[in-house]
This record gives C-alpha cells, structure tokens and sequence, in this order.
C-alpha cells in the first residue's frame, strides 16, 4: 500500500533519534467541544501519534481508568458521526499528525465494515486498531481497511509467542503495538528489561516499527522504554488528567485542555531523551 | 433475512466457531493464544473416553442424574390441553441445570493444569455451581457478579461465600450480568497463565458454545429416552427458558433433527417489548459482536450495548448464545418473549397446583407452555425444561406480591 502519514511520522522521529510518542484519548470525553480542543493541542504538545479512542459501553480490555473516560464520553452524547467529524475538522488544520482510531469492533460492524472504512479514510484517519478481532478474522475489517488505504495496526502481546507472531504480524502495517503486560490498559507498570527482550523478538520478524503501550505513566518511563522501541504509547494517564480537571459536578473546567497537554510534554521531555542517554 | 436450510442442524460449529454468520472468536490477542490451547484441551478430552467416563460419573453420584421426567398431573387438567411433562433439573445438586456444564469445565481445567477458577454470575446459580465444584476439586474459586444482583440475589451470594468462594461485585454499568462478563473477562487478560474462565452459558468465544452444549446436552438426550420408555414417542413440542441459553440448547439439540418436534424459546419480556426495559434479544435486538461472539444483541443505532431489564437476573442479558441466533434465522426454534408479570404468575400457578416452586427463570417457560398447551390436543405432548428451583427467588417474589418477609 501507498505510503501514509504514520509511516512517514515514524521515519521522521526515527530520524530525529527519538521514540515517536503515541497519545490515546477518548473522542467526546469529556464532551465534544474540549475534546476537539484536547485533539487540537496534541501535536504542538508534543504528540507525534494519535490515538482517537472511539468510545464503547463494553471496553472488555480497558482498566477503570478509560473506563470512565469512556463513560463520560457517552454520557455526553459521542456517536462515531462526531468521531468522524472531530477528525475532519482536525484536518482541516494539520495534514501532518497521523491519526489512528482505536476502539472496539460492535461499533465499526452495525456501520458496516466496508463503508466505515471508506468514511474514516475520508475524514482523514490513517489507521485502525480494534481490539477484539484477531488475525483469524482479518477477511470481515482488516483486509477491507488495507483496501481503503488505512493501516491496520495489530496488538502485540507477552502471550504471543514465536510460533504465532507470524500470524499477527501478516496483515500487520504502520506500526506494531506491543502491549507491555498481560492484563488490562493502566495497570501494572511494565518491567522495561522484559519489554525490550520482547521489542527486539519482534523486531525479527518484521521490519515495521514497534511501539510499545499499556502501563506507561511517566517521562521517566516513557525513557527507559524508547530506548528499544520506536515509540511508546500513553492514554491512562491522560484521560485521568481530564478527570481530575474537572469540576463537581463532572464538567470541563479552563484547566481541562492544559491538563492534558502539560502531561503530554512531560512525558514527550523524557522520551526525547530515551536515544541519547 | 432468510437462511437455506441445512441437511443437518447439529453439525456446527464449523472449525472456526461459526453457526452460519454467528458464533466465532473476537477477543483480544492477549487471549486468543489461550482460548486456542482451550479448544485444543477440549478436543483432546473429547476424544479420551476417561473424560467423558468421569463426567457421567459424577453426574450419576454428586449431582443425581438423571433427572426425573415428570407428567404434570394436575397442570395439565387445569391447562387443558397437551400433555405437560417436566425435566426435572431443578433438582440436580445445587438446585439448577448449571452444575452439569460445571463439572465437565472443572474436569478440563484439571486436565489443563489450571489452578485457579474465574466465574460471572448473575441470578448466582452458575455462581453457585461454579463455587460447588471448586469446592469439590479444591480449587480457589472468584465469582464476578454485578452489584444489582449481589443485592437481589442474596440466597445465593452467602451460599458462595460459604463455599470459600471470592465474591467480587460489579459496579460497572448497571451492575448486572453483561458487566460481570465484562470484569472476568478482564480477570483472565490479566491472569491468563494460572486462571481458567468457567463461562456459565453457551455463549463467548469458540470453543465455549459449543462445549457448553454439548455438556448440556445430557438434558435433551436422557429427556428423549424417558419420554420414550413413557410414551414410546418424541414429544411435539419442547420448551425452555432463554437468558443466555443453555439449558434451552441442552434440551432443544438431540431433537434439532427431528422435524415433528415444535421448538420454543422462551426470552425475557420484562415490561413489553415496546419500550427498552426487557432482554429479548431475539425478538428486539440485531446482530453484533460482544463478550467473544457475534450473536444477536440489544444495541442501541450506534452499537451501544443497550442494558436490559428482566424480572430474573438470570435472563438479564443483552444478548444470546450464537447458536440459538443461527436456529432463529433458519427457523427451525421460535424464539417468543414472556413478560415479568407473565413470568410470576406461572411461578404462583406451578407452586399452588404442582407443589413445585420454579425459578424465575423457568417460570418464564412454563408462561409460554400456559398459552401453548391449552391450543394443542390432548393427545399431544411438550415436554419443558424446569432448569431451576425457586428457593433463591422466594424473597424477591415476597416483596413483588407484597409480603414483608
């Protein structure tokens, strides 16, 4: 497939000797109108990925943390129209920041996986990652998402062993998404010796680049990780600084946005730093 | 939409999990390596005559199969119509049908070496069931059960406890079964060496419907031989309860192939299925993708799960196990909603004329065979699946009919 704007931004930050650093938020959390503001603010904060959560009332993988955030997100009337429109809009500013949609497959099915992945490359996305189908079933999203010109990225796992990685990594494009422990998203922190053993056992079967997610919380670790992987990814942490923003009665306050983004470059610093010491 | 006919309705799943579109395996990659070496470890127990040689046993020695098949006397006089006949496991040990796929799943992760057991609940039978048999092997037991159900369930939460098991309580969504799948499902990503996820109904990812099936299907094989030494025939009608559906398909599979056999299943109604406070999947919901399979689901236009409502938190759940979506769509069962005030009338008529006090879910069943029997001959036949006992629903259904217990 041509080339897009993920492998692109990964080869630019491969260049510049840094980890690309992959930002998830919930579309809509905690309402439409902040979390286009949050969207827009990403990149200059210093997001080099992004990831769109599209919100789902049953996310099986997901800690308390996006839990909620998801919950807000519906609680405020998200549909995947606004998702799709947040990304339009986005567009209509930045060409450059490639954008991945992550979520859950009921919502994508009820649409019709052929026509969403028309009307997501429309709006402007780059990429799909949808937990709940694997490899097996490739033929029902992911072969007609590579048809339409987005990347189909492919979590990874600790029980994804050698003789499987094959398998995953088949229709695998953009990057790979390693996820750094058994269980669920902002959990456990990762053991950054264990996580680099498991980078360099993918990075021999495939040469696409390996970010590496699910427990990352700090600059510091952000660090420790890049130093193998090609980028890492936060999201926990970030929906939690939208919710200790708010106010009592659960809305956005004038902190909401800054929140966010002052947590983005905090960690941005220390993975800047992972390649050179 | 219709669906051709197959030579067979017993065959599936095929290799990939599938009953027409439905069924197959959608979960995350952290578990797919583990539900892969599951249906490895189920194949090769079904081919080891030792597997089955103890199921059957414990079975015939702790659970008390078989159970009776019973001609309902008196409700069939005050029906006045077809013969009615009950299988009888509301009396199996532990006072439902649950214990059967329980001790067939617990044998497994013997065999798997597994050495922790994770369970969702709802109404708490399979919770109980779950807790029995890791009584019995000696096995840490973790029941997830949503928060709603903790408190109208209670009965059955103390008897897990004294079990040893560890009940958890959901409080995610409104608090009920489809959440509780939720955090077990969560349990096991996180737990995927040491844990086995005991599923309690034919539904999930493949292997599970088909495996609860089949160790379900002791109702439907041991219904066929007792009608027959009693009536030297196959009933015309079969009739079960549908939450997530597996006493219905324990009962309904051996007849599938046997075309005089009317099938009904019997969903949640709760208040009516205009408005959105019932779990009648089949008849209200379309098809989706959740907790591992595409089945048919309550969903709202954006593919939102949808929360139901049912009088019996055993049928509340917004969807179904896949097979029961694949004999929808090719007609061979009629899938019919029974409403909450249906459902305790049925509980009031069996107790006063049978002495047999039904489980809500059941009682669902029999409000089905309470307008089915009286339109049928007297010489006609249905035989329903009495899947539980009622002990558990005695103080819930106090307080509906007004009595301070």
């Amino acid at each position: 497939m041509p080339e897009t704007r993920i492998d692109r931004r990964f080869a630019a930050c491969r260049e510049a000797g840094r980890p690309a650093l992959v930002t998830f938020i919930t579309a809509g959390d905690p309402d439409l109108e902040t979390s286009e503001a949050i969207l827009a603010a990403l990149p200059e904060a210093g997001a080099d990925v992004i990831e769109l959560g599209m919100p789902f009332s049953d996310p099986m993988a997901e800690g308390i943390p996006i839990q909620r955030s998801t919950q807000r997100a519906l609680a405020a009337g998200q549909t995947m129209n606004k998702t799709l429109s947040m990304v339009r809009r986005f567009r209509e500013k930045d060409d450059e920041t490639p954008i991945v949609l992550m979520g859950y497959y009921n919502p994508v099915y009820v649409r019709d996986p052929k026509k969403f992945v028309v009307e997501a490359k429309e709006a402007g996305v780059d990429g799909l990652i949808i937990v709940d189908i694997p490899p097996e079933a490739d033929d029902e999203l992911c072969i007609p998402a590579l048809e339409a010109g987005l990347n189909f990225i492919r979590l990874a796992t600790p029980t994804t062993d050698d003789k499987r990685l094959p398998t995953v990594l088949a229709n695998t494009s953009g990057f790979v998404y390693y996820v750094s422990i058994t269980g669920i998203t902002g959990a456990a922190a990762p053991d950054a010796q264990k996580v680099a053993v498991a980078v360099n056992r993918i990075k021999g079967h495939t040469a696409l680049p390996v970010a590496v997610g699910f427990g990352v919380k700090t600059g510091e670790q952000a660090r420790e990780i890049g130093k193998n992987a090609d980028g890492v990814v936060v999201g926990s942490v970030l929906v939690e600084a939208v919710r200790e923003s708010l106010d009592e009665a659960g809305r956005a306050t004038e902190k909401t946005v800054s929140a966010v983004t002052d947590c983005v470059r905090d960690i941005a610093a220390g993975a800047r730093m992972a390649k050179t010491g | 939409m219709t669906v051709q006919q197959p030579n067979t309705y017993r065959s599936g799943p095929d290799e990939r999990g599938h009953f027409g579109i439905f069924g197959g395996r959608y979960v995350a990659e952290t578990l797919m390596p583990l539900i892969l070496d599951l249906e490895k470890a189920y194949e090769d127990a079904k081919a080891d005559p030792s597997f089955q040689g103890e199921i059957d046993s414990l079975n015939k020695h702790y659970t008390g199969r078989p159970s009776p098949l019973y001609f309902a006397e008196r409700l069939t006089e005050e029906l006045g119509g077809a013969k009615v006949y009950f299988k009888r496991d509301e009396l199996n040990h532990t006072g439902s049908h649950k214990i059967n796929n329980c001790i067939g799943q617990i044998l497994l992760a013997k065999r798997m070496g597994k050495t922790r057991i994770i369970a969702e609940t709802g109404a708490g039978q399979h919770g109980v069931a779950t807790a029995t048999v890791c009584a019995r092997f000696g096995l840490p037991c973790v029941v997830y059960m949503g928060k709603t159900d903790v408190e109208r369930q209670k009965p059955n939460v103390f008897r897990m406890k004294l079990l040893g098991a560890e009940i958890v309580p959901v409080t995610a969504g409104a608090g009920t079964l489809k959440d509780a799948m939720n955090e077990a499902l969560r349990d096991w990503v996180t737990n995927v060496d040491s844990t086995y996820y005991l599923i309690g109904t034919a539904a999930g990812p493949h292997p599970y419907p088909e495996m609860v099936r089949n160790l379900q299907a002791v109702i439907g094989n041991e219904t066929k031989a007792q009608l027959m030494e009693a009536e030297g025939r196959l009933p015309d009608a079969l009739v079960a309860a549908v939450g997530g559906g597996s006493n219905a398909i324990g009962l309904f599979h051996p007849f599938l192939d046997d075309p005089s056999v009317k099938i009904y299943g019997v969903e949640a109604g709760g208040k009516g299925l205009e408005g959105d406070e019932h779990c009648a999947s089949l008849n209200a919901g379309k098809p989706g993708v959740l907790h591992g399979n595409r089945t048919y689901l309550l969903q709202d236009g954006d593919g939102q799960i949808l929360e139901g409502h049912s009088i019996s938190a055993g049928l509340d759940y917004p969807g179904i196990g896949p097979e029961h979506s694949w004999l929808k769509e090719t007609g061979r069962v009629t899938y019919v909603p029974a409403t909450d005030d249906e459902a305790l009338e049925a509980f009031q008529l069996l107790t006063r004329v049978e002495g047999i006090i039904p489980a809500l879910e059941p009682s669902h069943a029999l409000a089905h065979v309470m307008k089915l029997a009286p339109q049928m001959d007297k010489d006609q036949i249905i035989v329903m699946n009495l899947c539980g006992r009622g002990d558990k629903d005695v103080f819930a259904v106090g307080n509906m009919l007004g009595f301070d217990l």
